[in-house]
C-alpha cells in the first residue's frame, strides 16, 4: 500500500490548517534544506581542522588549561532550551494560537539566544586571559575559527527573531512570513545540532585527548 | 605597517597606481603592466560614453540590471563571461610570448609574470567559466523544464550581483595595487602575510570569497529549480540531458565550494588578525590548505565540464536528427562523475608526502573516472552512427570536442599513475593536459552552446560561415598552442617559469606563441561573427522558435521568449517531448483557456549587493577599516531592508497572454515549414519539418 505523502517538504511544517502557506513554502523549505547541508559543509570541515590541529599547540595552553565545563554546562542547557522555545513559537503557529503567542516564544529564545551569547564571550575572554588567544597557536586558531562561527550563526539568528518578531506585529501572519518562520525554527535547530557536534568533539574531544 | 597603524584611505597611496612605476623604471615590463592599467580605463570610459551617447542608461537600468528575469540574467552572465575571456586570452597570449622570447628573460620580470599567470588562472575558472556554464543554466533551464522562473529569481540576480563584482575586484587590481603572484591555487606560506605583506593575496581572497558566495547561492537555486519546479508530467528520467548535468553541477557546488570558502576565509583570518592556520610557525600547516583547495578544486572543475557534456548531448542529437543514444547509461555515467569528482583530490599533490598506498588509491579512483567518461563518448558517438548528421557550427565544435577532448582524457589517465606524476608533475605537460580537457571540453562545449541557442535568445541565427571560421580557428590554434606543451613538458620544462635556457625548448615556444596567435584571431572572430549576424539580423529571424527541429521544451515556444517563458505550462507525457508533439503533428496546440501570470517584479537589491560588495573588498584589501564596517552595516540593513518589501510580483492579465499567445500561433500557421537541409537560409523562419528518426 502506498501512503500519500503528507507533506511536500522534510521536517518542520505548517499542517493543515494552514494549507496555502504550507503550498507556499514548498520549494522555499526545501531551498532552505539544501542551504543547511551547504552550511552544514563548512561546519564539517572546521571540525576536521580542528581535529587535525589539536596537537599543533606549538607550547602554548591546550583544553586542560582553557576549558570551562561549567560554563560549557550553562550554555548547553540555554541553548537546548531556547531550541525547545523556538519550537513553542513554531506548535503556537501550526495549531492557530494568537500571533501574541508567537512573538512571546520569539522573544524567549532571543533572551535565550542573547544569554548564551554572553556566557560565550565571556569565556573567550577567559581564555584570552590564561594566553588562549587564536594568534598563539594552530590549535587555538582553529578553535577560534569554528567556536564563533557557531556564535557567528547564533547571532545572525538572533537577529532575524527581531527582524521576524517586528515583521509579524507589522504584517500579520501572512503566508510568506509563516513560510519565514519554519525557516527560521529550522535555523536553530541546526545551531542546536552544530552545537552538540561542538560540546562532543571541541570540549569533550578536546579534554580526553589531551 | 601593520593593520593597526593605517591612515583614512587605509595602505592606498599613489605608489599603487601603475603609472608610478612607469614614471620611475620605464621599460618594457611597465610599459605592459601600464597598457593593461589603460586597456582597463579606456574600455570603462567608452562603455560610460556610449551608453550615454546612445542615451540608455534608462533601458539598462530597467531591463536589465533590475530585470529578476532568468532570461535577462542568464545573458548578463554571459556578456561579463565573454569580457573576462578576452582579458584571460590576452594574458594568455603575453605569457606565451614571453616564454618564446627566450632563452633567457623575456620582456617581462619574474613578478609581473607571476600576477598574469594567476589572474589567468583566477580570471578562467571563476570569471569566465562559471559565469559562462550558469549564465546558459540560467537561460536555459526553466525554459527546458517548463517553468516560468528560476525557484528564487531575487536569489539569482543576488548571484549575478556578487559574481560581478568580484570579477571587477581583478580588473581594479590592473589600476589599483597589484594582484597576487600566488597562481590560482594561492598556495601559503607563500601567500601568507611574512611572504607576501602585500595587497595581491588579499584581492584573490575576497575575489575568490565573494563570487563562491554567489556560486554557492546559484547551485542552490538550480537544485532547487530543478527538483521542484518541473513541469507536471516531467518526471527525472524525462528530463533532458542538459537538465541532468545542470543537477549534478549544483549539487557539486553545494558541496564543493564550502572547502574553497573556507580555505579562503583562513587563508584571511592568517593574514589579516595573525592566526596561525597555514604558516610555517606555531602550529600552521599548509597541507590543509592544500586539502581544502583540492576538495574545492576538483569537484570544480566537473562542475564545469558536466554542463558542457550537456550542451553536447543535445548538439549531438538534434544535428544527427536522432534521438540521444544510451540516455540511461547517460544519467548513469553523469551521476557516478558526480560522486567520483569527490574522492581524487589528492592526486593534484602526489608529491607532496603521502604514503604510497594513499598516493595508489587516490591513483586508480582517479583512472576510474575515466569508464564513466569512455561510456558517455561512446553514447555521443553511437548518436552520431547512423544520423542524418548536418555539419552546422555547434556540431564542429562538438566533433573538434569528440577527437580533442580524448587526447586531453587519455593524458589524464596517464597523469592519474602517480609514478609517471612524479616525472611530469609541475612541468608543461600539466599545462597542456588541463588546457586540453578544458578548451575542448568546457570552451568548445560553450561556444556550442552559445552557437545553439543564440536564435531562441533573440530572435536571430548566427552567421553560420564566420561561426565555421571559428570553429577553425579555435581548434587549429588549440592545437598549435597546446599540443607542443605535451612535448617541451616531458622534455622537463617547469611550468610557470618566466625564463629558460634549454635551447630544445625554443622550436616548440614558437610554435605556442604562433597557436596563440591565432586563438587571439578565434576570439576577434567570436567578435566579428556577432557583429555581422547583428548587422544581418532581419535576413535570419527564427520568430517561430525552432530553427535546428530540436527535440526540447524550449524550442517550443517563440524566440525570443515572451518574459513568463509558458502563455500554458506544458504536460509533458515524453522524453523529449516536443520532438514528440512534431512527430504526432501535435505540436503548437492551441489553449482552451489562459490564466493570469504572476512574474515576480523588478529589483534593484542585486545591484546594490553588487557595489556594496564591490567597495566592501576593495576597502577590506586596502585595510580602509571605518569603509569595510561602513559596507558591512549597509550590506546587511539593505538585506533586511528588502525582507520588508511586501508587493514583490506583477501580474500579467490573461488577455494579454492570449492576445500575444494568439499572435505567434497564427504567425506558425501561416510560416512555411523548412527541411533541416536548408537551415541555414533566409527561408528558415524557425518552423522545421519533422524528421526525427527517419535515418534510423
Amino acid at each position: 500500500m502506498k501512503r500519500a505523502p503528507t507533506h511536500s517538504y522534510p521536517g518542520l511544517n505548517l499542517g493543515r490548517r494552514h494549507a496555502s502557506a504550507d503550498k507556499a513554502s514548498e520549494v522555499v523549505t526545501f531551498g532552505f534544506w539544501v542551504f543547511l547541508m551547504s552550511d552544514l559543509v563548512y561546519f564539517g570541515l572546521m571540525f576536521a581542522i580542528y581535529i587535525t590541529m589539536i596537537d599543533a599547540q606549538a607550547g602554548g595552553p591546550g583544553p586542560h588549561e582553557l576549558y570551562d565545563l561549567k560554563s560549557i554546562f550553562a550554555q548547553t542547557l540555554i541553548l537546548l532550551t531556547s531550541s525547545l522555545t523556538v519550537g513553542l513559537a513554531m506548535l503556537a503557529l501550526k495549531y492557530n494560537l494568537p500571533r501574541a503567542r508567537i512573538v512571546l516564544w520569539f522573544g524567549v529564545t532571543l533572551v535565550l539566544g542573547l544569554s548564551f551569547l554572553v556566557l560565550e564571550i565571556r569565556d573567550f575572554m577567559a581564555m584570552a586571559d590564561k594566553g588562549g588567544i587564536p594568534q598563539r597557536s594552530g590549535f587555538l586558531s582553529a578553535f577560534y575559527g569554528l567556536v564563533p562561527l557557531h556564535g557567528l550563526h547564533v547571532a545572525t539568528g538572533c537577529i532575524w527573531l527581531i527582524v521576524l518578531g517586528i515583521q509579524l506585529r507589522l504584517f500579520g501572519l501572512t503566508d510568506r512570513l509563516m513560510s519565514r518562520v519554519v525557516r527560521l525554527a529550522l535555523f536553530w535547530h541546526f545551531l542546536d545540532l552544530i552545537w552538540i557536534g561542538i560540546i562532543t568533539i571541541v570540549y569533550f574531544g578536546g579534554l580526553s585527548y589531551g | 605597517m601593520t593593520t593597526a597603524e593605517t591612515g583614512f584611505f587605509g595602505r592606498l597611496s599613489w605608489d599603487a597606481f601603475p603609472i608610478a612605476g612607469l614614471i620611475q623604471t620605464p621599460n618594457a615590463n611597465e610599459i605592459v603592466a601600464n597598457s593593461a592599467a589603460a586597456v582597463v580605463l579606456v574600455g570603462v570610459v567608452a562603455v560610460v560614453g556610449l551608453l550615454t551617447w546612445f542615451r540608455l542608461w534608462g533601458p539598462l537600468w530597467r531591463d536589465w540590471l533590475t530585470s529578476a528575469d532568468h532570461k535577462k540574467i542568464g545573458i548578463m552572465y554571459i556578456v561579463f563571461a565573454i569580457v573576462m575571456l578576452a582579458r584571460g586570452v590576452l594574458e594568455g597570449v603575453v605569457m606565451r610570448a614571453q616564454q618564446a622570447a627566450g632563452p633567457g628573460d623575456g620582456f617581462l620580470e619574474a613578478e609581473h609574470f607571476a600576477e598574469l599567470f594567476s589572474t589567468h588562472g583566477t580570471i578562467m575558472i571563476f570569471f569566465v567559466a562559471v559565469p559562462f556554464v550558469f549564465g546558459l543554466a540560467n537561460f536555459l533551464i526553466p525554459l527546458m523544464i517548463g517553468a516560468r522562473d528560476v525557484a528564487f529569481p531575487v536569489m539569482n540576480q543576488i548571484s549575478l550581483g556578487l559574481t560581478v563584482s568580484a570579477g571587477m575586484m581583478l580588473m581594479v587590481s590592473l589600476v589599483v595595487g597589484e594582484f597576487s603572484t600566488g597562481g590560482w591555487t594561492a598556495y601559503p606560506p607563500y601567500t601568507g602575510a611574512a611572504f607576501n605583506p602585500g595587497v595581491g593575496p588579499d584581492y584573490w581572497i575576497w575575489a575568490i570569497v565573494v563570487s563562491g558566495i554567489g556560486t554557492t547561492l546559484t547551485g542552490i537555486n538550480f537544485a532547487v529549480t530543478i527538483y521542484k519546479l518541473r513541469a507536471p508530467g516531467m518526471k527525472f528520467m524525462r528530463l533532458p540531458m542538459y537538465c541532468w548535468t545542470i543537477i549534478c553541477s549544483s549539487i557539486l557546488i553545494v558541496f564543493a565550494m564550502p572547502p574553497l570558502g573556507v580555505a579562503a576565509l583562513m587563508l584571511a583570518a592568517d593574514r589579516y588578525l595573525d592566526f596561525h592556520f597555514f604558516t610555517n610557525d606555531l602550529g600552521g600547516n599548509m597541507m590543509n590548505y592544500a586539502n581544502l583547495f583540492w576538495l574545492f578544486g576538483h569537484p570544480e572543475v566537473y562542475l564545469l565540464v558536466l554542463p558542457a557534456y550537456g550542451i553536447y548531448s543535445e548538439v549531438f542529437s538534434t544535428f544527427s536528427a536522432k534521438r540521444l543514444y544510451g540516455y540511461n547509461s547517460l544519467v548513469i555515467a553523469t551521476m557516478s562523475i558526480a560522486v567520483l569528482s569527490f574522492t581524487v583530490w589528492l592526486h593534484h599533490f602526489f608529491t607532496m608526502g603521502q604514503s604510497a598506498l594513499i598516493n595508489a588509491v587516490f591513483g586508480i579512483a582517479t583512472m576510474l573516472i575515466a569508464i564513466p567518461t569512455g561510456v558517455k563518448v561512446y553514447d555521443w558517438m553511437a548518436t552520431l552512427y547512423r544520423g542524418r548528421i548536418r555539419f552546422s557550427v555547434p556540431m564542429l565544435y562538438g566533433l573538434a570536442f569528440l577527437m580533442l577532448f580524448v587526447i586531453g582524457g587519455l593524458s589524464g589517465v596517464i597523469l592519474a599513475n602517480p609514478t609517471v606524476d612524479y616525472q611530469v608533475h609541475n612541468t608543461l605537460f600539466l599545462v597542456a593536459h588541463f588546457h586540453n580537457v578544458l578548451l575542448p571540453g568546457v570552451l568548445f562545449g560553450l561556444l556550442a552552446g552559445y552557437n545553439y541557442w543564440f536564435p531562441k535568445a533573440f530572435g536571430f541565427r548566427l552567421n553560420e560561415f564566420w561561426g565555421r571560421i571559428t570553429v577553425l580557428l579555435w581548434t587549429f590554434g588549440f592545437m598549435l598552442t597546446f599540443l607542443p606543451l605535451y612535448f617541451v613538458g616531458l622534455m622537463g620544462m617547469p611550468r610557470r617559469s618566466f625564463s629558460w635556457e634549454n635551447p630544445d625548448f625554443h622550436p616548440y615556444m614558437i610554435v605556442a606563441v604562433l597557436g596563440a596567435l591565432v586563438i587571439l584571431l578565434a576570439l576577434l572572430s567570436v567578435i566579428v561573427q556577432l557583429w555581422i549576424s547583428i548587422r544581418d539580423r532581419e535576413k535570419t529571424r527564427v520568430p517561430v522558435g525552432d530553427p535546428w527541429d530540436a527535440h526540447t521544451l524550449e524550442w517550443s515556444i517563440p524566440a525570443p521568449p515572451p518574459p513568463y517563458n509558458f502563455a500554458i505550462i506544458p504536460q509533458v507525457t515524453d522524453r523529449d517531448d516536443f520532438a514528440a508533439a512534431k512527430e504526432r503533428g501535435a505540436a503548437y496546440p492551441t489553449p482552451d483557456a489562459y490564466e493570469d501570470i504572476a512574474m515576480p517584479r523588478n529589483t534593484g537589491i542585486g545591484f546594490l549587493l553588487c557595489v556594496l560588495s564591490g567597495i566592501w573588498m576593495f576597502a577590506l584589501v586596502w585595510w580602509i577599516w571605518w569603509l569595510a564596517a561602513l559596507m558591512t552595516v549597509l550590506i546587511i540593513l539593505s538585506f533586511i531592508a528588502w525582507t520588508f518589501q511586501t508587493d514583490t510580483e506583477e501580474v500579467i492579465p490573461a488577455d494579454e497572454v492570449r492576445k500575444q499567445h494568439q499572435a505567434w500561433l497564427d504567425l506558425v500557421h501561416n510560416s512555411t515549414p523548412v527541411d533541416r537541409d536548408y537551415e541555414a537560409a533566409p527561408e528558415n523562419r524557425g518552423l522545421a519539418r519533422p524528421d526525427l528518426e527517419a535515418a534510423t
